[in-house]
């Protein structure tokens, strides 16, 4: 019942494999070389992060069990955390005067979870029609608007994701439309606004539908929309190519003033958003949950000159697995979820293993305010199933769905993601091994920064709404 | 042992799928029997039915004999609030009995008119070690859904063991605002429907209608209004709890169990002391709506820890993901729920609250729903190895299983997949 109210809106998180890192490094040229012309023209960022990471001791985790998040398990490993990065990893490393020692024997240490698709703060708690802030349906695309500008960072939820580990997550518009609009990656860190929980740096992404959710939404949504199409599959795939064929005239347009100057175009908000696409500046993250469409969407984005980082839902993903990988394209999952319509009804319960085992990019991901809390144990039910299934995957390597994938898939994996030196110290300490359904998160570090504490009530955030109320500060 | 064990079952599967109700003894298992935990157990199944065996006794010869090497063996799981079986696809109204908007009937629809054993939800419930679910409706013209039932997961014809078995009532935020919309209007409907049911059929001979109730369901209702049945009501908020546990103190026979229940540890002590059992969703911890402003995790050890009656669901998808109340589970032991007290409400406590003799526990006389498992049943990395029916072994495959068994090879070069079985 959720999924029709909320339809279940599924990004593809195309991985930042080779193809895309390539497309930054052409995009930051062009920008440099685009001169200041294009600069006067608009500011890019016109709703720029100010998050800062709150302050940090050093703190050194001491003899726990450490998957990195690339594949590999360290046994009696120590992580320290210093000026908010991952400041070293070894055996037996000297703790300084002012190093916080945790004790971390028989206890497990990750990456924070990233859930690349989540609704909290659009779709927030409570779920009353006054905060139902998810799906502009008012046309079938809509890629001008961002859902930043629905957040509501009073969310309940973000709360409970902290408690289950997630470190990051990226905030998707639902599936109503073609082009939903764009997505915005969040570090989970309450703030009175959105843009003080921004992740810096991190790329816009384009949150489109595949399917059933349009067509619903718009062909039989009782001509209560404008428009009417779409009624079909057809009359998805037509509408996305026409965007792209406005959008390809769009950039055309910007391109040519850019380089050769005279009156400068009218800016089209929803054009802006596409062009920045097939720039490669913004991350396509497409909800699909069908292989034969999923092959569509692929030829369609060669066609037009885009990638799609991410299938998300991609309940079938495990029937063209091989065509995936050798696309470089991810695919956002769930580990079991199935049958609540047409299109999820071939879903299995080793759509995961089975992805990752043909050498595509797999994630696990929630679409739920429940599932976020519990990511890993979607992981762990996933493993299980595949090795049943005579997939042989180790934990550590499952680990890499949960923090490794969808941090590529949402341009951020250079920040964080992984235990590597350097990086953020966006670090969980679970209780026990996190694969275990009796194991919680035990501390939480974003950016070094203690953000949830199991043992100290005083470490778990109380949003403003639920101050005052019977659930005030209880256990969650 | 993991490999023993799915050996043997190989092995033996045909021979038991050919053979109704076998004759076998588990031996060596670590036995949940619905109760309590007990090692190196011994459990002799004969025509279907539990024998239990005290250790040491001498067994009856010329039984198949299973060797559980010390896994974990359980009574099948209950399901305590589920739709498996009623709906195919959830958005397509065509296979989706779960409800009936439309319909001018409300408590006299009998939801095991629309129960398909062959639906594939079944298989996909089964092989998770889910034996036994309690069917109910969801919310439809008016606050009464209609009339739950039992059923097993076989699949065969004939799993409905017990049709009418509770009558369904939504008086949370959903029921009022099918009552007309509020509680007071909720609360109206309510007490007229029990003056209908209670006065049925006296009130319907001289004029056909009653206050609330029509006279088909009037009459379904009667029974349940008179205390012969019973109520299962959906309400979440401290309040609403508190106003049904008032009722039952005006009319003390009311059996009745609460869904939901999200601020159930808020009126703990007075569900207890109405003996008035819950069935709630460990899940539930945020304020999803203003019913429910003080859902916590705690929520299932708090009521547990004060004596409630305690069974578990998994709310957010009970018709294809009924499965999931073992991870429920578990996930309440994370948040302070003993284990067995977990176990319980998975199995015994759902079996007594709905009156289902024999379920939920492997004990003398216990019907032989038994799951042979490869660890920890509240483990999210575990699974069933073996699961029994009323004494009969199941297959564990379902639609999903061949699925993957299609697209595990993905090398298409011979024929295409759809010549692959």
């Amino acid at each position: 019942m959720k999924f029709a109210i909320r339809l279940a809106a599924t990004l593809s998180v195309a991985a930042l494999l080779s193809a895309c890192g390539t497309n930054e490094t052409d995009t930051k040229d062009k920008k440099a070389g685009s001169g200041e012309a294009e600069e006067a023209a608009f500011d890019r960022d016109p709703y720029p992060s100010t998050y800062k990471a709150y302050p940090s001791d050093a703190v050194l985790l001491r003899d726990a069990t450490v998957y990195d998040g690339l594949g590999n398990v360290y046994e009696n490993y120590d992580v320290l955390l210093q000026d908010g990065n991952i400041a070293n990893m070894g055996e037996d490393l000297e703790a300084g005067d002012d190093t916080e020692v945790v004790d971390a024997s028989g206890k497990f240490v990750t990456p924070g979870i990233i859930d690349n698709h989540s609704h909290l703060g659009v779709y927030p708690s409570p779920s009353v029609s006054g905060l139902q802030d998810g799906n502009e349906i008012s046309a079938p695309v809509t890629a001008e608007v961002w859902a930043e500008h629905g957040i509501w960072p009073q969310d309940p939820g973000f709360t409970r994701a902290l408690a289950g580990g997630v470190t990051s997550l990226q905030i998707l518009p639902g599936s109503a439309n073609l082009f939903g609009g764009r997505g915005v990656t969040l570090k989970n860190v309450l703030s009175r606004t959105v843009q003080g929980m921004k992740f810096p740096e991190a790329p816009y992404t384009l949150k489109m539908a595949c399917g059933e959710n349009p067509k619903r939404v718009y062909g039989y949504g009782g001509g209560r929309f404008p428009g009417g199409a779409p009624y079909s599959r057809m009359g998805n795939v037509a509408g996305y190519r026409g965007s792209w064929i406005e959008a390809q005239a769009y950039d055309q347009k910007w391109d040519s003033w850019e380089e050769e100057g005279g009156d400068m175009p009218t800016r089209n908000l929803e054009l802006d958003t596409l062009r920045g696409v097939l720039d490669g500046d913004i991350l396509v993250h497409m909800h699909c949950y069908r292989a034969d469409e999923m092959a569509q969407v692929i030829d369609m984005s060669k066609e037009f000159g885009y990638k799609v980082t991410s299938f998300h839902h991609a309940v079938e993903s495990y029937k063209i697995a091989d065509k995936l990988a050798e696309e470089g394209i991810c695919s956002s999952m769930w580990a079991d979820w199935w049958g609540f319509k047409m299109e999820a009804y071939d879903g299995i319960r080793e759509n995961i293993p089975m992805v990752h085992k043909a050498g595509a990019c797999a994630i696990v991901h929630s679409d739920s305010d429940i599932g976020i809390q519990r990511l890993n144990q979607e992981a762990a039910k996933a493993l299980a199933d595949g090795r049943r299934a005579g997939i042989d995957i180790s934990d550590a390597e499952a680990w890499t769905w949960l923090s490794a994938n969808p941090a590529k898939s949402l341009g951020i994996f250079d920040q964080t993601g992984s235990l590597e030196t350097g990086k953020d110290a966006d670090v969980v300490l679970w209780t026990g091994n996190p694969f275990s359904t009796y194991s919680n998160a035990e501390r939480v570090y974003i950016d070094g920064a203690l953000m949830f504490d199991l043992e100290r009530p005083d470490y778990t955030p109380v949003t403003d709404f639920e101050l005052g109320q019977p659930g005030e500060g209880d256990v969650k | 042992m993991i490999r023993k064990l799915t050996a043997l079952a190989a092995s033996t599967s045909l021979l038991a799928l050919s053979a109704a109700a076998q004759n076998l003894v588990i031996q060596n298992a670590n036995l949940f029997d619905g109760e309590t935990v007990r090692e190196n157990a011994t459990l002799v199944i004969r025509d279907g039915s539990v024998v239990a065996w005290e250790d040491g006794d001498t067994l009856p010869s010329g039984l198949e004999t299973i060797d559980a090497e010390g896994a974990w063996v359980t009574p099948g799981i209950f399901s305590a609030f589920s739709q498996t079986g009623i709906v195919e696809v959830d958005a397509e109204d065509t296979t989706n009995d779960t409800s009936a908007p439309q319909s001018g009937f409300s408590a006299a629809l009998d939801m095991s008119d629309g129960f398909n054993p062959a639906a594939t939800a079944i298989d996909v419930t089964r092989i998770e070690g889910v034996t036994r679910i309690a069917v109910a409706p969801s919310l439809g013209s008016s606050l009464f859904g209609g009339q739950g039932f039992i059923a097993s997961t076989t699949g065969e014809p004939g799993s409905v063991t017990q049709k009418r078995a509770f009558t369904f009532i939504n008086l949370g935020e959903g029921g009022a605002g099918l009552a007309g919309g509020s509680r007071p209007a909720a609360w109206a409907t309510l007490r007229a429907a029990f003056g209908d049911a209670r006065a049925y059929p006296a009130r319907y001979l001289a004029h056909s209608e009653g206050d609330a109730l029509g006279r088909m369901d009037a009459e379904a209702f009667a029974r349940a209004a008179q205390g012969n049945q019973l109520i299962m009501i959906a309400v979440s908020r401290e309040s609403d709890i508190r106003e049904i546990i008032d009722l039952k103190k005006t009319m003390t026979n009311l059996q009745i169990v609460i869904v939901g229940a999200q601020e159930g540890w808020l009126a703990a002590e007075a569900l207890a002391e109405a003996d008035i059992p819950v069935i709630i969703d460990p899940y539930n911890n945020l304020p999803g709506s203003f019913e429910q402003l003080g859902a916590t995790q705690e929520n299932a050890a708090r009521l547990i820890e004060a004596g409630v009656q305690t069974a578990f669901a998994y709310f957010d998808d009970n018709s294809h993901q009924a499965r999931l109340i073992l991870q429920s589970a578990g996930n309440a032991v994370g948040s302070g729920v003993d284990h067995t007290d977990a176990l319980q409400a998975i199995t015994s406590v759902p079996a007594d609250i709905f009156g289902v003799d024999g379920a939920g526990r492997l004990t003398t006389g216990s019907i032989g729903d038994v799951v042979i498992w490869d660890g920890d049943p509240l483990e999210v990395m575990s699974a069933p190895v073996r699961v029994f029916i009323d004494g009969e072994e199941q297959p564990l495959d379902s639609r999903q299983t061949k699925l993957r068994d299609r697209y595990l090879n993905l090398d298409e070069n011979e024929r295409p997949f759809a010549y692959r079985r």
